[in-house]
């Protein structure tokens, strides 16, 4: 592991989302500040989905910046919204000084010119009815972009441009491979010269030798014509082959951001540490220790109040009054309010609700078993004082009400990270920052309780 | 026809892991799988032929069209029309040959001797029924529980892969789980019938890192507690790196190179094989351009006469036009090594490479299928 060079340790950069971070380095082309995207997606259920919910960051001019996070967190609707195929709820996007979100009508098709968007499934982005010269072309009538004669001649550069030929002018996508789709899809995003280029997962959907080839392709345009990129990656490898720098994102927050060698060599959030352990590496010599994290991500319409990765998060921080509870006992206590959560969460079925209102509990709906599993047969002893509170929350369980039972635990066992939401700390000399409590000061440091639950992960409940 | 697997002689010592010179779980030899249209034949999967032992991990890797999950089907009995496995075709598991069942004793090694993973869960699991009822019925076909007893193993069977709360989520839909909670729970299914053998095909391949890390670790546990064999079917070479006890490469309908995992990763010696680790990212930290394998995948419609690789291939020379290589040992003291091409065994001349190829070929054939 690389030296960690630590200056600006336990001073927030910022305060929360409301000032913007600065960037000393480089020239900054695109400036993202408080961006929010939420959707409401017209259900029954009130809340919409945060999916964007409070990035500030900055795109360099001529850098890659990596975007990467799993299913549904946000990353997606982020890179929509900063082309302008997604309308923010909130926030501002600086790009060249001037604020695309208010664009609309001429403006904002004039603007569009300038900041494309390559997809990653090239069969259904790709229309199969038109030949591969109309897709890439298409652009280009639309903006009336000179004559016909010259939007011929253009395509025809273009498709060689990608690596494709010439005859592939009149062949539809369907007779192509999938890396050749590809190469028509970054064809037809560059059709109209843009300077800003997000890429949505643009090899996840390719074999890894034809990966290489397009990811080889996508860095000579961007020297040739000094292109700027946000990739949006789950593949990490891939990320830190070609980006520079890269942005964590988790539950529509920014976990991480920074220099992709310096990240990946020394991650500084609980979360990077957390993504970085779990790839497989094709190294079958490397033993690395993984942290494998409970559960799944909280749904985005109801995400936590303070710490957006609070419910998973490997280095939480324990409310005082519990601090010298084991952390294998204290890990049973997180399951069994991530088991409440879950009760809370699931709808019930129509069986499971007719049941209940008859008053008949479903056979194995009891909240003892669980308590049985994760305490009565814990190796430690359970001090008197946590156990009244799972006492007190089975009470509002076996009462019929997960939520109440949700909301006490929310407040026998809240700590700060369920309560605040943390601030953006700098965690090295290159501007790099990170969203955890832990770097605030008072707290063991995010390394240590990382390297002590690996040596001791295993709890198997 | 041919019939590419490794010489009997050679295949003695191939196992790797627990079994290791026992006779092997599943016996694969020759397995051939065509589809037929009117159009071409395409030999999907071309005379592969492999070892698993008990408690051991084979992981095949390979990119789209190599016939990897071809191979699944096939072991499983389950190739759809046009799909024919052909004649001379072997599948033999715990010394039972399976290519010649009816489709209703195929039924019970399914349901109680190999048990398969899909990537996507949701082909596995029926959307109305609960998942519990899913367990009971694979529990009641094969283990004949039914009722009170059925539904304690089923909640057991949901708290072995680290489900939470089982005894209630045993009463939930399948929309009600999450897509790792959906994984674990076909993984449940298949364990409902207590396998000796368990297929995956790119089981963790639809979900994110860190739910895959959680699956992969829960397969590994399993592997531990039941003594299981694993066939592991990815394109990811990390997972590959991480599952596997043997490794064996396909490509286009071929295994070109077979070795235990370590091995393989440190010394590959088929040219396909070397592109491949190559144009990963990461491994070569340093270089800017990633390396790359030109031009694309053949579709194999007709028995091999060359080597499938040639036309893409770095090394090729005049023979490997004419000549169709054969797995051998890469060595001689590499018994445990295989690689489909000339080249090999490297520590003979050229010339009587090539001519232990041609030999080979004909000894596996008899003079047929030139
Ligand atoms: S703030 Fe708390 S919950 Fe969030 S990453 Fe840091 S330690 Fe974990
Ligand atoms: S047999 Fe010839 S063409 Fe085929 S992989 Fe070996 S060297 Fe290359």
């Amino acid at each position: 592991m690389s030296e960690s060079v630590d200056p600006g340790v336990g001073e927030a950069v910022t305060t929360g989302p409301e000032s913007a971070v600065e960037t000393t380095e480089g020239d900054v082309l695109v400036e993202v500040e408080d961006l929010r995207t939420y959707y409401d997606d017209d259900s029954l259920f009130g809340a919409p989905v945060k999916a964007v919910d409070g990035v500030t960051f900055d795109v360099r001019r001529g850098e890659t910046l990596g975007l990467v996070g799993e299913s549904g967190c946000g990353k997606t609707t982020l890179g929509r919204t900063l082309v302008r195929l997604e309308r923010p709820t909130d926030g501002r996007v600086l790009f060249d000084d001037i604020d695309v979100t208010t664009l609309s009508g001429e403006a904002l098709k004039e603007w569009r010119r300038n900041a494309q968007i390559v997809f990653q499934d090239p069969d259904s982005s790709l229309n199969d009815r038109m030949t591969v010269g109309e897709i890439v072309r298409e652009p280009l009538d639309v903006a009336g972009w000179r004559s016909a004669e010259e939007r011929r001649e253009r395509v025809r550069n273009l498709l060689d441009t990608v690596g494709l030929q010439e005859e592939h002018y009149f062949r539809y996508p369907h007779q192509f491979s999938g890396g050749q789709r590809q190469r028509v899809g970054i064809a037809r995003a560059l059709a109209l010269n843009p300077e800003f280029i997000v890429l949505d997962e643009p090899v996840s959907a390719l074999d890894v030798s034809v990966q290489a080839k397009i990811l080889n392709l996508l860095e000579d345009l961007q020297d040739e014509f000094g292109l700027t990129y946000l990739l949006i990656a789950h593949d990490l490898s891939v990320v830190r082959h070609i980006c520079d720098r890269v942005a964590v994102m988790y539950l529509g927050h920014l976990m991480e951001i920074g220099d992709t060698e310096e990240l990946f060599a020394d991650p500084a959030n609980p979360y990077t540490h957390s993504l970085l352990s779990a790839i497989p590496e094709p190294d079958p010599t490397a033993r690395k220790q993984r942290i494998t994290l409970r559960g799944t991500p909280p749904n985005p319409r109801d995400p936590p109040t303070g710490c957006p990765f609070t419910t998973r998060c490997p280095a939480k921080i324990r409310p005082e009054e519990f601090a010298d509870v084991g952390d294998e006992l204290w890990e049973r206590v997180e399951v069994f309010r991530e088991v409440l959560r879950e009760r809370n969460r699931a709808d019930l079925s129509v069986r499971q609700r007719v049941k209940r209102l008859l008053g008949r509990r479903t056979q194995y709906d009891d909240v003892d078993e669980v308590i049985t599993d994760l305490f009565d047969d814990a190796p430690v002893d359970v001090p008197e004082e946590l156990r009244g509170h799972i006492g007190e929350a089975a009470d509002r369980v076996r009462a019929g009400n997960p939520g109440k039972a949700v909301a006490y635990t929310d407040d026998a066992f809240s700590s700060v990270c369920d309560t605040e939401k943390p601030a953006y700390y700098a965690v090295s000399g290159s501007g790099r920052e990170s969203f955890c409590h832990r770097h605030g000061g008072g707290y063991e440091s995010v390394d240590d309780v990382v390297e002590r639950k690996r040596s001791n992960d295993g709890l198997d409940v | 026809m041919a019939t590419i697997d490794a010489p009997e002689d050679e295949r003695e010592t191939a196992g790797v892991g627990v079994g290791r010179g026992d006779e092997p779980l599943l016996s694969v030899e020759a397995l051939t799988t065509a589809f037929y249209t009117d159009r071409e034949t395409i030999r999907a999967v071309d005379g592969i032929g492999f070892d698993i032992h008990e408690g051991e991990t084979l992981g095949i890797v390979g990119e789209s069209g190599s016939g990897k999950s071809v191979t699944a089907r096939s072991i499983m009995g389950l190739v759809e029309s046009p799909g024919r496995i052909e004649p001379r075709s072997s599948v033999r598991f715990r010394g039972e040959e399976l290519t010649d069942l009816s489709e209703k004793e195929y039924r019970t090694v399914r349901g109680g001797g190999i048990a398969m993973v899909f990537q996507d869960p949701l082909t596995s699991l029926n959307p109305v029924y609960t998942v519990g009822n899913q367990i009971k019925e694979a529990l009641r076909l094969h283990q004949g529980l039914r009722g009170e007893e059925a539904t304690e193993r089923a909640i057991e069977l949901l708290e072995a892969v680290s489900i939470p709360d089982a005894a209630r989520r045993v009463e939930e839909y399948p929309h009600q789980f999450s897509g790792g909670m959906r994984q674990r729970a076909v993984i449940a299914m298949a364990l409902a019938c207590d396998p000796d053998l368990l297929i995956c095909d790119e089981p963790t391949t639809a979900l994110d890192v860190t739910i895959q890390a959680q699956i992969l670790e829960l397969l590994e546990d399993l592997q531990e507690e039941r003594g299981l064999s694993i066939l592991f079917i990815t394109h990811d070479m990390g997972v590959i790196a991480e599952v596997s006890d043997r490794v064996a490469v396909m490509y286009a309908g071929e295994t070109v190179e077979s070795a235990p995992v370590e091995e393989l990763f440190r010394s590959p010696k088929h040219p396909y094989t070397q592109g491949l680790l190559e144009s990963i990212p990461g491994r070569h930290p340093d270089s800017d351009r990633l390396r790359t394998i030109e031009g694309d995948v053949p579709t194999p419609n007709a028995a091999a006469t060359d080597c499938r690789f040639a036309p893409r291939c770095p090394e090729v020379f005049e023979d490997c036009h004419e000549v169709h290589p054969q797995p051998v040992a890469v060595g001689s003291g590499d018994e445990d090594h295989h690689a489909a091409c000339l080249l090999y065994p490297e520590d003979t001349s050229r010339d009587a490479a090539v001519e232990h190829h041609v030999e080979r070929k004909r000894e596996r054939t008899g003079g047929e299928g030139e």
